[in-house]
């Protein structure tokens, strides 16, 4: 199995793939940046997850963005649909957007046991 | 690494690069550093995404929204619409949105949804300028797995069992072809990969280059190992100066990762590839010209026997192999022949790739199973015919396939039902015309090119060719008569019957099927009317013709 090893190590050496080239991940983050989110930090909080994601190197998990949800009073807004289900979390801060990953992937260390 | 939430991936194909994808990507690249995203978004420069028609294009993931016909001004909006606020941008989109305004993904789109892509897995995914991406995407797993766990012969019989055919032109059983360069005798075997392509309206194995270069290392590679070959050559065509770039930079970055050189990937094989531009006539495509051409001649076809396999370039076996054919060998010894067999028809195993030109509304580059009918790419997948005109004729196999009428748009593609039709898979070309073009006079084209590209060296295709584009001529005129028809009938088959290559063998092909096909209306021009209105009667045309 020299030369499957071998390819191996090189696969790891280049970085896994983030597989988010396909519109079909399981687990999305999506966070309102109509005018009234953006007002209220939501690029901060974008950029959160992202480092977030980078960090805990948490796979198969797209991030997007949607205009105004309608509850402007209670942004920014971030929903997270993972195995079907969604969860919409209200007045997210940076920090709370960390935690949110954090939590994405320890469920999903879970669900791979 | 590095997280991006976004991924732009533009087409740099030849298609689109005419259409101006360069500045598109330097606008999206500019606009995105003025909105301060470039830490967020990742702007990649991949292959051919399908709808040539319709570059300089572009697909944004997550969501795998494609964006066509762009100008560098659309793509402002784009980034600060889409990539910045995650609004979609629907006059530039070109794929329908669901009730709720959600995008229904690419691959569920008429155009790709009846498609299978096996030779194009990764064109228009990734970055084809980074082995990194190949890599990472499972590239070289099937060469890697064929070093540890298989035997040369292993491969060819995994070959052989997948019942893969030559996918340029003559659909020769691959396995086959290694299998005779394996067994023949010789010092040193070559592998050489035929992108000459000098079909007019086929770019098939262009894009395949540019798209996806490491995959035909790979398959290169494998063809390899499996016929004892440490020698490859890729002879492309010398137009293509971006397959012809791309293709050295992987052979270079496979050199530096040990993928292809002495002992590859710790094993004892040892292989090496290089480019040889191709010189420039349609002939070259044909592997004994090809050859001749590699070696420093003119590039006139071989009498065969012997054939490349025996005796090929330098007179040492060599195993000629089309672009495509190549880029199916690492799937299949990845997934295995069963796996490829339950692809396709029974005889024709697999996909085809195919480029759809012509009165289509969805010309472009497609990838479907062998079977499929010709009403289902031109209707499903080639979205009909425009500005609301009927379909008149398909010529399948380029210009030296036959012409088929509207009767046989349900018979299956593949190698043997085309051929029993009078036509051919051939090279994937698919020219598709509307009613308003007339038979006699697009055979007179085709015959035209042939009468161009014939090299001279054999009697009955230098001197047939003219003889009957000069026939044709005079049908056309209406000044033909049946004693006219009958001697084309003649010339056609002592061309097929005598000529040296399959050039002056096949150059009768679109003639033959069209009188078979089309008779009524070439009847019509002996009788001095021409029922499309595209040719030229009477005295005035007189002189065309002489
Ligand atoms: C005039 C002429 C042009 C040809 N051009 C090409 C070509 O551009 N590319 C190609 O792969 N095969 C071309 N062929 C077919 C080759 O001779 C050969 O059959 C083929 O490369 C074998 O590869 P395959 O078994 O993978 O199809 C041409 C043949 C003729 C007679
Ligand atoms: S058939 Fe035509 S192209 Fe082929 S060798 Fe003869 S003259 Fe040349
Ligand atoms: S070359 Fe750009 S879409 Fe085909
Ligand atoms: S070419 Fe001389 S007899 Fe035919």
């Amino acid at each position: 199995m020299k030369s499957l090893q071998e390819l191996k190590a090189m696969r790891e050496r280049m970085g896994e793939s983030k597989g988010i080239r396909t519109s079909a991940s399981p687990t999305k983050i999506t966070v309102a940046m109509g005018t009234c989110g953006i007002a209220a930090g939501a690029r901060s909080v974008l950029l959160a997850i992202m480092g977030e994601l980078a960090e805990t190197g948490l796979r198969d998990t797209a991030v997007t963005q949607t205009g105004c949800l309608g509850i402007c009073e209670r942004e920014p807004l971030v929903e997270v649909v993972h195995q079907g289900h969604t969860t919409l979390y209200a007045y997210v801060n940076a920090e709370r957007a960390r935690q949110i990953v954090r939590d994405l992937l320890s469920t999903a260390e879970k669900e791979e046991k | 690494m590095k997280y991006y939430r976004a991924h732009v991936l533009i087409c740099s194909g030849s298609n689109c690069a005419i259409k101006g994808c360069r500045s598109v990507k330097q606008a999206c690249e500019q606009e995105i550093i003025r909105h301060g995203l470039q830490g967020e978004v990742q702007v990649v420069d991949t292959g051919c995404l399908g709808l040539c028609d319709q570059g300089p294009a572009l697909v944004v993931y997550p969501e795998g929204v494609m964006y066509g016909r762009l100008t560098p001004s659309d793509v402002l909006e784009i980034v600060s619409e889409h990539l910045l606020k995650g609004r979609l941008v629907h006059r530039l989109m070109q794929q329908p949105t669901g009730p709720a305004g959600e995008v229904s993904p690419l691959s569920m789109t008429p155009f790709f949804q009846k498609q299978k892509r096996v030779v194009l897995k990764n064109c228009g995914l990734i970055d084809p300028e980074r082995i990194e991406d190949y890599v990472r995407a499972g590239g070289y797993t099937a060469l890697a797995t064929a070093l540890d766990v298989m035997t040369p012969e292993s491969v060819i019989a995994e070959i052989t069992q997948s019942g893969l055919r030559g996918r340029g032109g003559a659909g020769f059983p691959t396995g086959r072809k290694w299998e005779y360069t394996r067994v023949a005798a010789g010092q040193q075997k070559y592998v050489i990969c035929n992108a000459d392509e000098g079909e007019p309206g086929t770019f098939k194995d262009r894009l395949i280059l540019e798209g996806d270069p490491h995959l035909i290392v790979e398959g290169m590679a494998l063809a390899g190992y499996a016929i004892g070959a440490t020698r490859g050559i890729v002879y492309i065509r010398g137009e293509y100066e971006l397959s012809i770039h791309r293709m050295e930079q992987a052979i270079r970055q496979a050199r530096e990762n040990g993928l292809l050189g002495e002992g590859i990937l710790s094993s004892a094989f040892s292989f090496d590839l290089e480019v040889c531009a191709g010189a420039g006539a349609y002939v070259c495509g044909e592997e004994t010209a090809l050859i001749e051409s590699i070696e420093g001649n003119r590039g006139e076809p071989r009498f065969k026997p012997p054939y490349p396999v025996e005796k090929g370039l330098w007179g040492q076996p060599t195993s000629v192999n089309n672009v495509e054919t190549l880029a199916n060998v690492p799937s299949i010894i990845e997934q295995g022949a069963l796996w490829y067999r339950s692809l396709g028809t029974p005889s024709s195993p697999g996909t085809k790739v195919f480029t759809l030109t012509g009165n289509i509304v969805n010309s472009g580059l497609i990838e479907v199973p062998m079977g499929i009918t010709l009403r289902e790419v031109i209707y499903e997948i080639g979205g009909g015919i425009p500005e609301g005109k009927q379909f008149k004729m398909a010529q399948t196999g380029g210009t030296s396939g036959g012409c088929l009428a509207a009767a046989h748009l349900d018979i299956p593609m593949d190698y043997d039902s085309l051929q029993s039709h009078g036509s051919s898979l051939g090279s994937g070309a698919l020219l598709i015309m509307d009613d308003t073009h007339c038979i006699v006079d697009l055979t007179r084209c085709f015959l035209k090119f042939f009468v161009h590209e014939s090299c001279g060296q054999c009697t009955p295709c230098r001197e047939g060719a003219p003889a009957l584009y000069h026939l044709l001529g005079k049908v056309s005129a209406g000044a033909g008569g049946h004693a006219d028809i009958q001697l084309i009938n003649r010339l056609s088959r002592t061309m097929q019957s005598s000529s040296l290559c399959a050039l002056g063998q096949t150059a009768p092909v679109p003639v033959l099927s069209a009188l078979q096909h089309f008779w009524p209306e070439i009847e019509a021009h002996l009788n001095g009317r021409c029922p499309a209105n595209k040719c030229v009667m009477g005295k005035a045309a007189g002189k065309i013709a002489n």
